[in-house]
């Protein structure tokens, strides 16, 4: 056997738990096809089928358990999503009651605050699958940071333009550069510069890792965005609602708020799960056609 | 395991050193963040005359008035902050949110006389969310008065509600 044959069987034998997702999405290529000998034991050993389960996040990187697992959640998520969803909206929409400085125009909130809450869940879950992807390289965050990277972009989007829809009539500017609304625009473009950024090296891998960094980095803006109606002077109103209860808004909008917020954000989940569903088997099957592209030829 | 343990202190340690550098500019810069200057900001430090500025307060209780003038509508208004006030004037229609008691914001310049001239008014809302009807009743039995300041919190007339 030659040296680069040699080196080729070490870099398989040593290499290939680096590299997670060509392990998982890939078929091993077929014994017949393998000509270096002293690489068959390795792949053999990947054909037994999956290896231990040692750590609890890990158990999800196979992707056949995620999809498994995924199916039977993704009912639980869509239903009560669209349910909650349309009973919040509606109860929001048609039968609260009008403000009484704001008139009918304050029913743009229940579509406001829930894609407001949502941009920067979104985000967190954003950066948390990008951490998850640069520190334990788990090969589904990657793929999950990507799935909900346009999802949140929406929300943000929607977000800004109920809130605009909203300034016109009620500040008389559609738009102003105070903290609150200049904050959530980056926001927006971090999300539309995570979408470009994971898409523009030919290398997919290198693409994944330099979009997780600009995720990471982005975090910074989430305490601003929460913050700085009470750190800066700003046009935008201040919370109504706090954790801590003195809240100033009725209980008669209160409820529809909520029940809408909660039908989104589980309407967001199921979203981002079917979505990454998706982008698994789409995976698989490419893996697959691969494979039999190279059996063919 | 030492690996992914690198790596996450790396994370870490560039996390910390990105969260003190925004928190240091941010602080430092915290003068030039506001949107808008109370009139107690423009009394310690007077801006520049002729300088575009952005003035943000209540507007007084009982110091609206509204004339025409060459068929325009100027309103002349208070705008105060509690201790400081400025007497602003503004040709043109005010947002729908505009009264007395209302926060607002306005884009203008300080005039010769201590008085400010507005180009814009913007009404800044404020964080009370609450039923016409339940408006109307506490104003009637006296328990708030909107030209007089903000609302009390929900859990005080939230009964009101209920009893509706």
């Amino acid at each position: 056997m030659d040296a680069g044959a040699r080196v080729d069987a070490l870099r398989r034998r040593f290499k290939p738990a680096r590299r997670g997702h060509s392990l998982c999405f890939n078929p091993p290529p077929r014994p017949d096809t393998v000509t270096d000998v002293d690489a068959i034991p390795a792949l053999a050993a990947q054909q037994t089928g999956p290896r231990p389960v040692r750590r609890t996040l890990h158990r999800f990187a196979n992707p056949g358990r995620f999809l498994r697992l995924a199916a039977r959640v993704q009912p639980w998520l869509t239903g009560p999503a669209l349910l909650l969803t349309l009973l919040g909206l509606g109860w929001g929409l048609l039968f609260s009651p009008a403000d009484y400085q704001q008139g009918d125009a304050v029913r743009i909130m229940y579509v406001h605050v829930p894609c407001a809450w949502l941009s920067t869940a979104g985000y967190a879950g954003l950066a948390a699958a990008s951490l998850a992807a640069l520190v334990w390289r788990h090969p589904l965050a990657d793929m999950a940071a990507a799935e909900i990277g346009p999802v949140g972009a929406l929300v943000t989007a929607l977000c800004l333009a109920t809130g605009s829809l909203w300034g016109k009539p009620m500040w008389g500017a559609w738009w102003v550069w105070d903290a609150r609304l200049t904050s959530e625009l980056v926001l927006f473009f971090l999300y539309c510069g995570h979408m470009m950024l994971i898409r523009a090296f030919d290398d997919a891998e290198r693409g994944a890792r330099a979009g997780a960094i600009l995720a990471l980095v982005g975090v910074v803006n989430l305490p601003i965005i929460h913050y700085s109606v009470q750190w800066w002077s700003t046009l935008h109103q201040g919370n109504s609602i706090g954790l801590t209860g003195s809240s100033t808004m009725s209980g008669s909008m209160l409820w529809p708020l909520a029940v809408a917020a909660l039908g989104t954000t589980l309407g967001f989940a199921a979203i981002v799960v079917a979505r990454l569903r998706a982008a698994v088997m789409e995976r698989r099957l490419r893996g697959l056609l691969m494979a039999h592209a190279e059996s063919v030829a | 395991m030492t690996r992914k343990m690198r790596r996450l202190s790396v994370i870490l340690a560039c996390g910390a050193g990105l969260g003190s550098a925004s928190a240091l500019t941010l602080s430092a810069f915290s003068d030039n963040l506001v949107f808008f200057m109370s009139p107690g900001d423009i009394a310690t430090h007077a801006p520049a005359p002729g300088r575009t500025i952005r003035l943000g307060g209540l507007v007084q209780a009982k110091s609206l008035r509204v004339d025409k003038q060459d068929g325009e509508p100027v309103a002349r208004f208070v705008v105060t902050d509690g201790r400081t006030t400025i007497p602003v004037s503004y040709t043109g229609i005010l947002p729908d949110l505009f009264r007395e008691g209302q926060g607002v914001v306005a884009l203008g310049t300080i005039q010769p006389d201590h008085s400010f001239r507005a180009q814009e008014v913007l009404a800044k809302h404020d964080e009370t969310y609450m039923p016409k009807d339940v408006a109307d009743a506490l104003k009637r039995s006296g328990h708030w008065n909107p030209a007089q300041g903000p609302a009390p919190p929900a859990s005080t007339w939230n009964s009101v509600t209920a009893s509706r």
